[in-house]
Order: C-alpha cells, then sequence, then structure tokens
C-alpha cells in the first residue's frame, strides 16, 4: 500500500515543533524498540564472548565425569529425546488437526471441548507438567526417571503448538484441491494423505521445528521427570539429562561456571540455527502461495 | 471392494478422533493426578493454615504459602511494570512507525527472544543483572526481587510484543486515516486512534504475559534469592510458587511432598483463571 502522508525530514522536523507531544511519543516508541533490540543483543553477545574462549575439546568427550564435565552426553541425550517426544507428539498432534480441519462438522461441541483443552494445555506452565510427569509417568506408570518418562511428558508439552500449526497450514491448502481430489473419484482419506498433507507439509515442518527449540531449551519439566544422569542411557527407562538441564546443574555450583557459559553458547546457537530455520520455512510458504 | 474401502474410511476416522481426543485426556489426567495429591495435604494443613500461613519451614511441620504467593504477585507485577510499557510501544513501533527493511531484522529479533531457553535468561540474569544490581545498591546481595522482575520482564517482551501488533494490525486502516484527515500528525492518529481500538488486543497480549510471568520457573530460581520468607522489598530475596517446588521437591517426603504438589495445584488454577480471562478477552476481540 502507497503512503499517504510522506514527509520530507526538514518538513517533519517543522511539524514537531510544532507539536511536541508527537515528537515525545516518536521518541518514546523509538526508545523502547532500541531497548528490546539492545537486550536481545547485549544478551547474545555477553554470553557468545564470555562462552567461546571456554569451549575446550575436552568438554566434548565421550564420557562425562567430573574433571571434563562434558556435555557431549547431553548432547546426544537432548538429540535422543527430541526424537522420542517428536514421535510421539508428532502423529498425535497431526492427526488431531485433520479431525479439527477436515473431518469435524461445524458446530460440534467435542470440538469446542478439544480447543479449549489445547488452549488450556498451551498455557500451563513447564513445571506444572514437570510435576505431573513425576506423578503419573514416573511414580504411577513405574517408568522411573526416564528418558521415556521425559519424553512423554515433553510431548504433552508440544502437543498444542504442533496441533495449532498444523491446523494453520491444513486450513491454507485451498479447497479447490479437496474438490477436484474428489472429483478424480478420491475418498477422503486418500484427499487428506495424497493431496492436503503434501501441501500443508512446509507449515507442518515449521511447527515442528519450533516444538523442537522448545524441546532443547525445557528444563524445569524435565528435572523430575528425567532425571539428571549425565551419561549416555542403556535404554528408554534410564535417567538422561538434556543439554538445558545440564546447563542448570553446572551453573548451580560456582566451580563449573566457565564451562556453564560454554553451555549457554551451545544453547543459543542451536536455538538460533532452530529459528533461522523456520524462518526460512516460513519464508518459502510466502513465496510459494 | 467398495464395502472394505468404506471400513478403512470409517476406521481411520476414527483414529483421527481419538488422536483429537488426546489434548481433553491430558488435561483430564493433569487436573485429576495434581488435584488427587495435591488437595488432600490441603485438607491436612486446612485451607488457612496453607493458603494464609506466613510461615514455610516444612522440618517444623509449617506450611503457609502465603510468602510464595505474594512472592508470585510481587515479581510478576514488577515484571509487568517492566515490561508492558516496553513492550506495547516496540509493537506500536513496529506495526506503525518501523520501516520495510528494519521490519525484517526486527521480527526474526523478536522471535529470537522467544526462542531463547529459559535456563540461558537466568544465566544471563545471574551473571548480569545480580551483579548491577549489587554495585548499585552495595547492600543488597544481587538476588533479589529486583532482578527477578527486571529479567522476567524482559522475557514477556516477546509475548507482548506479538500479540499486540498483530492487535493494532487488526485495526481497520480507516481509523488512522481519519485521524490524520483531522489534521492530526502521524504520531497522535496512531496513538489516539488506532490504539485505543486494539485496546482489548493489547490486554489479552498482557494477561498472556501475566500468564507466562508467573509460571516461569528455572530463570527466576537463578536470580531471585529463594529465601521462604514474606516479601521484604525490591531489593531483599523472594521465592515464587514455582521455585518453592524445584528447590524441594528433590527431597522432599511425605507431607511435605503434598504440600509441594498442592503449590502447584494454587498455580495451576491461578493459570487457569488466567487462561479463562485471556479467552474471554479474545473471544471479545473477534466479535
Amino acid at each position: 500500500m502507497e503512503k499517504i502522508n510522506t514527509q520530507r525530514f526538514r518538513q517533519k522536523l517543522k511539524s514537531y515543533r510544532r507539536t511536541p507531544l508527537s515528537l515525545f511519543l516518536f521518541l518514546l516508541v523509538t526508545v523502547s524498540a532500541v531497548i528490546t533490540v539492545f537486550v536481545l543483543f547485549l544478551l547474545i553477545a555477553y554470553i557468545l564472548i564470555k562462552g567461546i574462549p571456554h569451549l575446550t575439546p575436552e568438554l566434548f568427550s565421550w564420557t562425562y565425569n567430573s574433571e571434563n564435565v562434558s556435555m557431549l552426553p547431553s548432547i546426544i541425550n537432548t538429540i535422543l529425546m527430541t526424537l522420542l517426544s517428536l514421535l510421539i507428539a508428532t502423529p498425535l498432534g497431526i492427526f488431531s488437526a485433520i479431525y479439527l480441519v477436515e473431518y469435524a462438522k461445524r458446530g460440534n461441541k467435542v470440538v469446542n471441548v478439544i480447543r479449549v483443552t489445547a488452549e488450556t494445555l498451551s498455557g500451563i506452565p513447564s513445571i506444572v507438567y514437570g510435576l505431573f510427569g513425576m506423578l503419573f509417568f514416573v511414580v504411577t506408570l513405574h517408568w522411573n526417571r526416564s528418558l521415556l518418562s521425559g519424553a512423554a511428558t515433553l510431548a504433552i508439552m508440544i502437543l498444542p503448538l504442533i496441533m495449532r500449526t498444523t491446523e494453520e497450514a491444513l486450513k491454507s491448502v485451498p479447497d479447490t484441491y479437496r474438490e477436484g481430489s474428489f472429483g478424480l473419484g478420491a475418498g477422503r482419506l486418500r484427499t487428506v494423505f495424497r493431496i492436503v498433507l503434501p501441501s500443508a507439509t512446509p507449515g507442518i515442518l515449521a511447527g515442528v521445528i519450533l516444538a523442537i527449540g522448545r524441546i532443547v531449551g525445557e528444563t524445569a519439566a524435565l528435572i523430575f521427570t528425567a532425571g539428571t544422569v549425565p551419561n549416555l542411557p542403556e535404554s528408554v527407562f534410564d535417567s538422561t539429562r538434556t543439554l538445558a538441564l545440564h546447563m542448570y546443574i553446572l551453573s548451580q555450583e560456582a566451580l563449573y561456571f566457565d564451562q556453564a557459559y560454554a553451555t549457554a553458547v551451545v544453547l543459543l546457537v542451536v536455538v538460533i540455527g532452530i529459528n533461522s530455520l523456520s524462518n526460512f520455512i516460513a519464508k518459502k510458504i510466502a513465496k510459494g502461495s | 471392494m467398495k464395502h472394505r474401502y468404506f471400513n478403512k474410511e470409517t476406521i481411520m476416522q476414527g483414529v483421527f478422533f481419538l488422536a483429537a481426543c488426546a489434548s481433553i485426556l491430558a488435561v483430564a489426567l493433569i487436573c485429576l493426578f495434581l488435584f488427587a495429591n495435591g488437595l488432600p495435604a490441603i485438607g491436612k494443613i486446612g485451607v488457612f493454615d496453607f493458603l494464609l500461613g506466613k510461615e514455610w519451614r516444612p522440618s517444623n511441620d509449617l506450611y503457609g504459602i502465603l510468602p510464595m504467593i505474594l512472592g508470585s504477585i510481587y515479581v510478576t507485577a514488577g515484571a509487568m511494570i517492566v515490561g508492558v510499557p516496553i513492550g506495547i510501544l516496540t509493537a506500536v513501533f513496529m506495526a506503525k512507525f518501523c520501516p520495510k527493511k528494519l521490519y525484517r531484522v526486527l521480527k526474526p529479533a523478536v522471535e529470537l527472544l522467544a526462542g531463547i531457553p529459559s535456563i540461558v535468561y537466568g544465566f544471563f540474569g545471574l551473571v548480569v543483572i545480580v551483579p548491577m544490581i549489587r554495585q548499585l545498591f552495595p547492600d543488597s546481595k544481587g538476588t533479589s526481587m529486583l532482578a527477578a522482575s527486571l529479567l522476567l520482564g524482559i522475557m514477556i517482551l516477546p509475548t507482548i510484543i506479538g500479540v499486540s501488533e498483530s492487535a493494532i494490525r487488526a485495526v481497520p486502516e480507516s481509523y488512522y486515516e481519519g485521524g490524520l484527515a483531522l489534521g492530526a500528525s502521524h504520531e497522535r492518529s496512531v496513538f489516539f486512534a488506532t490504539l485505543p481500538a486494539a485496546k482489548s488486543g493489547i490486554l489479552a497480549g498482557v494477561i498472556l504475559g501475566v500468564g507466562r510471568a508467573i509460571g516461569e520457573t528455572m530463570a527466576v530460581i537463578m536470580v531471585a534469592g529463594n529465601q521462604p520468607r514474606m516479601p521484604e522489598g525490591l531489593l531483599k530475596g523472594v521465592r515464587t510458587l514455582t521455585s518453592n517446588i524445584v528447590m524441594e521437591m528433590g527431597y522432599a517426603a511425605d507431607l511435605h511432598r503434598e504440600a509441594l504438589i498442592a503449590t502447584a495445584v494454587v498455580l495451576f488454577i491461578f493459570i487457569l483463571l488466567i487462561n479463562l480471562l485471556f479467552s474471554v478477552l479474545k473471544r471479545r476481540t473477534n466479535s
């Protein structure tokens, strides 16, 4: 859209002199935006500058001991935890979204309940998920503090995120696609899997990537469900420590502060990478349509 | 052949429906397990002794969580004072003042702010904000209500900015143009025509921010000091509901453990109320 009130700089200055309130408001919003960006910049720069010198090769040795406090096992654990949580949550989330968008009739009461519960889930703080996971998976189901308990807890936590992004992706597929498929004689199921899902894949992928970001950064939900054993698990019923949790434990002890800085660098780089990836995909979608 | 095909359709529809019910099941299970494990403790301790008791001393069987409730409320209020004005004004800047080129940098920056793990925020608070407070106020330890409020204020920025920005963008352009036509400057039109129309959307964003702040755990635990006593001032340490759970759950047993779960129940009820308020506001914005 074309701007309707383009002014030259001098004109603007002149009008500001007439209405100091406008100048004040302009400065207010600009300063706020600068503060926001400055805080982000400060955080990233500070962690990187302080942390990168401490990224020693010992931190990436295969086994953890109290001398090298290696983070490699935790990194591998984080990957395992991410895969397992996604394995549980992605089908559930995508299937629920398919039901909500493709099957449910308008004004269906169950659909309203599903929407409300999904919204509730997305507002629950991670520590509450952690306690629930402890009470349900760890104690009641006797899974103990393990990779599986942690992954199940995280799966519930990211479920609403995957549901919402998939729903939006499915909704953005034009109805003409579905009509064309029905017109060629395909059933509903075939239409969903052959026509709708493939066109919605980038949107779903962007949601899954965001979910990965949440899993990688999660701490509070994992302390009492996955436990804090800093080594590689032998089965899904072994306790593990993800990278974020590893960082929390390091930062609790003044002795390991340097290593905590280094861990923060790795976490930050991963998160920045994940964010840029999801942005990249989102941009591709925007260009494609 | 036709018959079997029909069967596959119905089976898969059933599967999709069951998957969709997973979130209902999850909420039901969470409520069930939290309440079943937490409410008996509240009964044993006594509702008033639990909610209004000023002493939290598990070793003496004193379980009053008023200090933590107040701690959570104060810290959240502090975060609002820091985060809300900056958040809303940044949203105004992004929606109405920002050149397109700058927006392409600013938007991902705000999204990144939302993606940074809370543990990294906590660590940043511990190594930057806490020493800063210690330097400015030599008689404070640094880990304090002020530190927690500042940090949470930063952490809720992306939430408030995101929701407010879309609320501002949803206001019809004619409001702004009408302001200009009446001779108002760009700034005046934005602030006195567009912004009031986006009021309830912005409020929804603020409420979402309150939910984030009150539920935040790991960042707060690292900078708040965590002393389980009544909040005494901005520069003194506080303990919030969330940090109370993480601090003691590791070794708690019996009634102590149940009391901690009951703490989570109180937190959960707070969050449910906030969610309710949020969805009411959202519905009102949409209609």
